[in-house]
């Protein structure tokens, strides 16, 4: 079971090493991590994917990171309705005759290509994991020569409207 | 040459200028100097310690100063010995040591601490800033080697946070789930000279990540009462959270008023007496038939201040299977961890039960549970078989003789394995505060500089360490304490030449194959003890015992006993691994 989980915390030095070594000692896998600055001074968040199959175990994970000193606040938003977005740049193989057919996926994904070599583009593409996932499996038979994502960052909504079923990449 | 000369006269100006006038005669104040205040403001009149190169400024301005320190042999003696202290006294324990291996040394009373809810403030000393991250002599990065044992932890990196930094370390350490909190104090900063200009004196705390919650929720209160109130069978495991919170007399005060039968888990031992009629002895792996046949058979589970360890609760899935369970803790992360809770309460034991006393409701009228539970404990008491000894001194029969010599209320401290059962088992725990072990931990070597910081906080009272043979070998550098500082702690080593629980699990598991677990040579104890300067006993003789004891424990004196006692002596009776409560071996002689 993915659960996405934000941890609200003081701007102190060691405390990713805090969250990221309690949840090692607790056995929790972590998928993904982003940190960053949030709109108070001195705060940051981090955005976590874990994979955990009980329900115990994540409640126990909520508990002991919301125990540190530095944490102000730990959430579980999976089952909230929530923006995720992710970001990856993909290095692609496109040498010019293939490079408008390539063109053509990047668009509906509405990626950008932000540096061009001879044979080589390099796509920024922004979403939620699934979408990027979905992208990089259509480009993988022109050849990806190199690959990074930023891990997920996650809100959640103003209005908790119930989270529609029916996921379109496109969207 | 004249220009020498000018240059010097010029430095003697620049002298002058800072030369403090005599009123303010006093050398300015570096962050050692405010350490020590920050000390004395926490009201610290006892540090356990070791010195080394990178404390030397707090240890110079220790030296001009009252507080009293307590110079170890051993980092693990001096930490240790800081628990003791905190144990008996509820007060924080405080410990100094050196930077690399002094502060490495610590790591085992830290982690003690922290399973065990210890409050310790720990401040070890580290290399200069300007050199932290080079691998400089004697550097450890202690505060990354901590994190996970310690309750927070922090490294000063500015001076001007010190007089702050200590003051939350001591709240951290003390409120809530109390815990072991480190301070890494880097040479430089101990050195470096404070700046008074924007230092307020009374700066309150602030922890916007750290609020425990005290008070009990009054819903879940009304709701655990309407289930004590229906119960027919029901069932107290008071913990260590009682003693903590300074709680024995409410959960006295509450079994009598609701009659409701009580057990202890190990580290819960004296939170109610254990002479009380309501008392069932404790439960877990080595528990009573009695504690244990209660947690299996009832129908409402009343946890106050426990943690539902595994040595205590056996099997989960065969773990009080018919009780609804109503958990009261201060640690929320403790609610649920291992046992499905029904009313989960988080808070201050000590304001729950008075929460719980608040509010009416009839005496519980269960008789048929308390016949049963009556018959539980005398058909099945704990038991040793003496006849079968063959004029060998049991280990049992000593904790029994020392209960009785001292009436079950002296302090007691053990180490961790079949000694510390039977003295769980067997001595009578009257009061609250006077039973200090290493529980979750489970570390040998701890009992006896235990006993040392426990005399510390309680110079007047009787205290008395039960170790093993192998344990007081860990820590027995110690011993020069009893001397210096005149301690009349007493040692009493079950001495069964054996490492006690890893043979009694190699005989009961691996058919006797007694891998490493024997001990054919030991030092001669009584010239071991005597060397240190301390009286040192040597008693293998039955008919005596009892009057040889009673002379050494009732002298004013240390004294270090070395009583030889059965080897292949078992503790009794037991949940075998893996099992439930109720499934209990050797309960009674076969």
């Amino acid at each position: 079971m993915r659960r996405v989980i934000t941890i609200t915390v003081i701007n102190q030095s060691g405390v990713l090493n805090r969250v990221t070594g309690l949840l090692m000692k607790r056995q929790f896998n972590i998928e993904s991590i982003t940190v960053g600055h949030t709109e108070t001074e001195g705060m940051s968040k981090m955005t976590f994917i874990v994979n955990v199959d009980e329900e115990r175990k994540i409640e126990q994970l909520v508990k002991q990171v919301s125990k540190q000193i530095d944490v102000i606040k730990v959430n579980d938003i999976t089952d909230k309705s929530i923006v995720m977005r992710e970001l990856a740049l993909i290095k692609v193989v496109a040498p010019p005759n293939l490079r408008a057919e390539i063109n053509s996926i990047v668009d509906p994904f509405r990626g950008s290509i932000i540096d061009m070599g001879k044979n080589v583009v390099t796509y920024q593409i922004v979403g939620d994991p699934e979408k990027i996932d979905a992208f990089i499996e259509l480009i993988k038979p022109y050849g990806i020569k190199e690959l990074t994502r930023t891990g997920v960052t996650a809100f959640v909504r103003d209005a908790q409207l119930k989270p529609t079923t029916q996921i379109s990449i496109l969207k | 040459m004249n220009a020498q000369v000018s240059t010097t006269t010029e430095n003697d100006k620049q002298l002058e200028k800072t030369t403090p006038t005599p009123e303010q005669s006093d050398k300015p104040k570096t962050g050692a100097d405010i350490f020590i205040e920050s000390l004395k403001k926490q009201h610290v009149e006892i540090i356990f310690g070791y010195p080394g190169g990178a404390v030397l400024p707090l240890y110079d301005a220790l030296y001009r100063n009252p507080i009293r320190h307590i110079l170890a042999r051993h980092e693990q003696g001096a930490i240790h010995a800081a628990e003791g202290y905190a144990r008996v006294s509820g007060l924080p324990g405080v410990v100094i040591a050196t930077s690399g291996p002094g502060a490495t040394n610590l790591v085992t009373g830290i982690t003690d601490a922290m399973m065990d809810s210890i409050p310790l403030v720990v401040f070890t000393g580290q290399v200069a800033t300007t050199v932290v991250g080079t691998d400089a002599f004697q550097e450890a990065d202690i505060v990354g080697i901590t994190q996970p044992i310690t309750k927070h932890n922090y490294q000063i990196k500015d001076v001007q946070d010190l007089p702050r930094i200590v003051k939350e370390a001591f709240h951290i350490a003390s409120t809530g789930r109390k815990g072991p909190v480190l301070v890494d104090i880097p040479k430089d900063i101990a050195n470096a000279v404070f700046n008074f200009d924007h230092y307020d004196e009374n700066e309150e705390i602030y922890l916007p990540g750290y609020q425990p919650t005290l008070q009990p929720n009054f819903l879940q209160i009304k709701k655990a009462i309407a289930l004590i109130a229906q119960a027919e069978q029901p069932v107290i495991l008071a913990g260590a959270g009682i003693l903590a919170a300074d709680a024995a007399g409410e959960l006295t005060e509450f079994i009598e008023k609701y009659n409701l039968p009580v057990t202890n888990t190990l580290l819960g031992l004296g939170s109610i007496d254990g002479e009380h009629p309501q008392f069932l002895g404790m439960a877990g792996m080595h528990g009573t038939f009695a504690a244990n046949m209660a947690i299996s058979e009832c129908d409402v589970l009343i946890n106050i201040g426990a943690r539902f360890d595994d040595r205590l609760t056996g099997n989960l899935d065969s773990f009080a299977p018919k009780a609804k369970i109503i958990h009261i803790d201060i640690d929320p992360a403790e609610i649920g961890k291992n046992v499905d809770t029904d009313v989960p309460i988080v808070g201050d034991a000590k304001l729950a039960l008075q929460a719980l006393l608040s509010k009416d409701f009839d005496k519980k009228d269960t008789p048929a549970w308390e016949e049963y539970l009556t018959e539980c404990k005398n058909q099945f008491p704990l038991w040793y078989d003496a006849e079968a000894a063959n004029g060998e001194i049991l280990p049992q029969q000593v904790v029994e003789l020392v209960d009785r010599i001292t009436k079950g209320s002296a302090i007691m401290t053990t180490d961790v394995g079949q000694h510390q059962m039977w003295a769980a088992q067997y001595y009578s725990h009257r009061k609250d505060h006077q039973w200090v072990t290493s529980g979750g931990l489970g570390t040998m070597g701890f009992g006896f500089p235990a006993a040392i910081g426990a005399q510390f906080a309680f110079p007047n009272k009787k205290v008395i360490s039960i170790v093993g043979d192998a344990g007081f070998q860990m820590t027995l550098q110690e011993l020069a304490l009893l001397k210096e500082f005149n301690l009349p702690v007493k040692v009493i080593i079950l001495n069964n030449a054996c490492l006690g629980m890893v043979r009694q699990w190699q005989e009961t598991f691996y058919e006797e194959r007694y891998s490493s677990s024997m001990i054919p040579v030991q030092p001669d104890f009584v010239k071991l003890a005597e060397a240190y300067g301390v009286k040192g006993y040597h008693f293998d003789n039955i008919a005596t015992l009892e009057a040889d004891l009673t002379a050494a424990i009732l002298s004013d004196e240390a004294a270090l006993i070395d009583v030889r006692v059965k080897q292949l002596e078992l503790v009794t009776p037991m949940v075998a691994p893996g099992q439930g409560l109720a499934n209990m071996i050797g309960v009674t002689k076969e």
